[in-house]
């Protein structure tokens, strides 16, 4: 089956191919929707077919540099996260989809506001003046939190990593969430912060080895959490603060602005993350 | 086709490789691919969410049942309460046991579709059948029989292929008993991209297989002709020009002789003093040097020496270097004349070999395609509209798109709807039979549901797609390489349709 594009009931565009499902938002004057939506399906119509003859070197822990547009991408991104982690291309996929096509809309028209959500890796582009509101979801549906992004924030990209989603993770987190200046990067950092959080050796942690559960996983024969009992808060403040501590290396080195990590209910925030909206109030006044 | 398309398991492995998209994971049993949508399922590849989002298309879905369903048939046009299925566009069911990424309901650019699926019984149906073949299969008008019934026949030959017109209402109803039932069964099978041997009178026995080579006489064919003779003469002169003396072609149709042929003319070839047997029409070129067969390029020759006559003593000289082809580089043999000048068998050069090769390499792959061709009869139309006429008109005011299987179906011009589909676009095991005798074949129309309910169609009986999408049907992917019946290009009432048809 090949590329398949769909106009949601919403009038938001879904573009599928093989695992990629791409929800995309575009907003503009006139013809503008229209156009960023032809070339989101124009430019997704090849993405799967560019990544795949290079998915052995994905696939491989960071080393030669690839060949392909998306697949570039995906390394720099990596490269730019890893600071000596172990960490595949792969760890990168979902947002250089994301923010191939977010570029590709922009290129053929001018938007207001305009997101690529690659199954919770979001490309994102806010036009100056504009603003969205976005909410993080917590394993059990419910909404764990708002946030609100401004144009010249320099937030391009949200990624959300661990238990819940689709790839395996090293680390125990439920969720964790980058934003970051855009979603190839992202997507990285929250896989390696998600891997930070861990609690090795611990009873109530159960891991196999990854190619036994997908025999083309990235991670080899590295062991991936699959079940993760109930942990004590102690633990889990422990398990937190490693990746917290990560996290805060990546904003450090001026990689990412913030992350947001949830484990077992608890959460911890690093970086200017908690209601964005009121530190823009905030940075407002000290320029005032 | 569209079966051709899902995922293939392998055997007895405990990991499968699935094969929907370019990824091809690996998947191992219990687990699912890298889409989620793919599981391995006790080594058996299965789709976690069958239903959904087929954005692109429409569902291409067979209704049809057969074997012992088939013989329920009351005399109805429409079986039992399967009365006919409609859809309103085509959409998404959440999945047996696991939500898929996203529900998208499937509105086609706003607009409500509707698809009338119905089974259609054809009496007035048949096949033709073309055969990518040079060789002799029998005589234009030449009775095609199955089991000794007749079937159809050979009817106008096309440019390096053979024709069959099979089926029909004369072979269905028109004759015995037998004969009704064994061209049924044989339109079914033939349908149903199954081989089926014929005989064909005056000629060979042939085994039809859509999608596969023809076997002829039990040979199996491997390519069609580049060109006759006489054109195979005018593509490869220059590549012969300099290693043979003369080049003779043998073709049924037009065999070649080089050295008189323009071509070589052109090259200041010497004249040969060969003479090829046959009915000269220009230089160069002769019909009828043999009778049609199964040998060399269409004729009945094995020992293509038995086309030549006795080379001219006066032109020909000893040690000429001769080289006989076939139209498709298949058969070839090389002489040089002894000094009796007569074609002695020598060693071919390996640059003549290498010609030879060519031609080969430029012949394709020969093959048997298989069209279905029916008319949607009054009765068939009135399980769509209380006014037969109408969805005639409204098919040809293209605001109702009729595709046979999901495939794409050329409709013929003036009255009626008469359809040609290409079996191999078309779901496997698409078609069924009711002992009328008369095929069963699956026939959609499409179209807007204003223009459904303006041509007086049953929209008292239009169901959302979700109550036609039981567990119990056959799911299939849609065909990439056919048009997707919602897609508003097919239709007038799209502004920026483009000319079809």
């Amino acid at each position: 089956m090949g590329p398949q594009a769909a106009l949601l009931p919403d009038g938001r565009l879904h573009l599928h191919h093989g695992p990629i499902d791409l929800v995309i938002m575009a907003e503009g004057q006139g013809e503008a929707t229209r156009t960023a939506y032809r070339a989101a399906r124009d430019r997704f119509a090849t993405v799967l077919a560019e990544l795949v003859p290079e998915l052995p070197l994905l696939r491989s822990p960071l080393g030669a540099a690839p060949q392909g547009r998306i697949a570039r991408r995906m390394h720099h991104a990596c490269t730019s996260v890893a600071q000596g982690d172990f960490i595949t291309p792969m760890a990168a996929v979902a947002g250089s989809v994301a923010d191939t096509v977010l570029a590709a809309m922009l290129t053929a028209t001018p938007l207001t506001r305009a997101h690529v959500n690659n199954g919770g890796d979001i490309a994102l582009h806010l036009a100056p003046g504009a603003t969205t509101r976005a909410a993080i979801a917590g394993l059990d549906g419910q909404i764990s939190g708002h946030i609100t992004l401004h144009a010249g924030d320099g937030i391009g990209g949200i990624a959300t990593s661990g238990q819940g989603g689709r790839s395996l993770s090293l680390g125990i987190a439920s969720s964790v969430t980058v934003l970051a200046p855009n979603a190839a990067t992202a997507d990285a950092a929250a896989t390696l912060i998600a891997n930070a959080v861990d609690l090795p050796d611990h009873p109530a942690i159960t891991r196999q080895p990854a190619r036994d559960l997908h025999p083309d996983s990235d991670l080899g024969q590295r062991l991936v959490v699959t079940h993760v009992g109930p942990l004590s808060a102690d633990d889990i403040r422990t398990a937190l603060s490693q990746g917290a501590a990560r996290a805060q290396r990546l904003i450090d080195a001026g990689t990412i602005a913030a992350a947001a990590l949830v484990l077992q209910g608890q959460g911890l925030m690093v970086g200017t993350f908690t209601d964005r909206a009121t530190a823009q109030t905030e940075r407002s006044l000290e320029h005032a | 086709m569209p079966d051709d398309n899902a995922p293939l398991t392998e055997a007895a492995s405990e990991k499968i490789r699935c094969d929907a998209c370019p990824v091809m994971c690996y998947i191992a049993d219990g687990n699912t691919g890298a889409c989620d949508r793919y599981a391995n399922h006790g080594g058996e590849l299965v789709r976690l969410d069958p239903l959904t989002v087929i954005q692109g298309g429409a569902q291409a879905v067979a209704f049809l049942d057969q074997g012992e369903n088939a013989q329920d048939w009351d005399g109805d046009v429409i079986q039992g309460n399967r009365t006919f299925v409609t859809a309103v566009g085509a959409g998404t069911t959440y999945p047996d046991y696991k939500p898929a990424p996203f529900i998208v309901s499937q509105q086609v650019e706003g607009v409500d579709m509707v698809t009338v699926v119905t089974e259609g019984i054809f009496s007035y149906c048949g096949v033709k059948v073309k055969i990518d073949t040079d060789r002799h299969i029998g005589h234009e008008r030449a009775i095609v029989r199955v089991d000794g019934e007749a079937i159809g026949h050979v009817m106008t030959a096309e440019y390096g292929s053979k024709m069959l017109s099979l089926g029909g209402v004369e072979h269905l109803t028109g004759g015995s008993k037998k004969e009704g039932r064994v061209t049924c069964d044989a339109l079914m099978r033939l349908c149903n991209r199954e081989a089926v041997e014929m005989q064909i009178d005056e000629g060979v026995t042939i085994v039809v297989q859509a999608g596969q080579a023809p076997i002829i006489n039990g040979v199996p064919e491997k390519l069609m002709r580049v060109g006759c003779g006489s054109a195979t003469i005018g593509m490869f002169a220059k590549q012969w020009h300099g290693h043979v003396d003369e080049v003779v072609v043998v073709d049924d149709h037009i065999t070649g002789v080089l050295s008189e042929h323009e071509a070589g003319k052109g090259l200041d070839m010497r004249p040969s003093g060969i003479k090829v047997k046959g009915r000269k029409s220009t230089p160069g070129r002769y019909f009828q040097v043999a009778d049609p067969g199964t040998g060399w390029g269409g004729t009945n020759v094995e020992d293509p020496l038995t086309i030549l006559k006795p080379a001219d003593p006066k032109v020909a000289w000893p040690g000429l270097r001769l080289l006989m082809i076939s139209t498709t580089g298949e058969q070839w043999a090389y002489y040089i004349l002894d000094d009796n000048l007569i074609p002695q068998p020598a060693d071919i050069t390996p640059s003549l070999l290498a010609t030879a090769e060519r031609i080969a390499e430029n012949c394709e792959p020969s093959l048997c395609s298989v069209l279905f061709m029916g008319g949607a009869g009054g009765s068939l139309r009135a399980g769509v509209t209380e006014n037969p006429v109408r969805l005639t008109r409204s098919v040809k005011d293209a605001l109702t798109y009729v595709s046979c299987g999901g495939a794409e179906a050329y409709v013929w011009p003036g009255g009626g709807i008469t359809v040609m589909a290409d079996v191999m676009d078309m779901p496997t095991n698409s078609f069924g039979y009711v002992p009328t005798p008369a095929l069963v074949a699956p026939i959609e129309f499409t179209l807007r549901l204003a223009d459904y309910a303006a041509l007086g169609g049953h929209v008292d009986h239009v169901k959302p797609v979700e109550d036609v999408l039981t567990p119990a049907i056959r799911k299939v992917l849609p065909n990439i390489s056919q048009p997707d019946p919602h897609d508003p290009q097919n239709y007038r009432w799209r502004p920026d349709r483009k000319g079809r048809r």
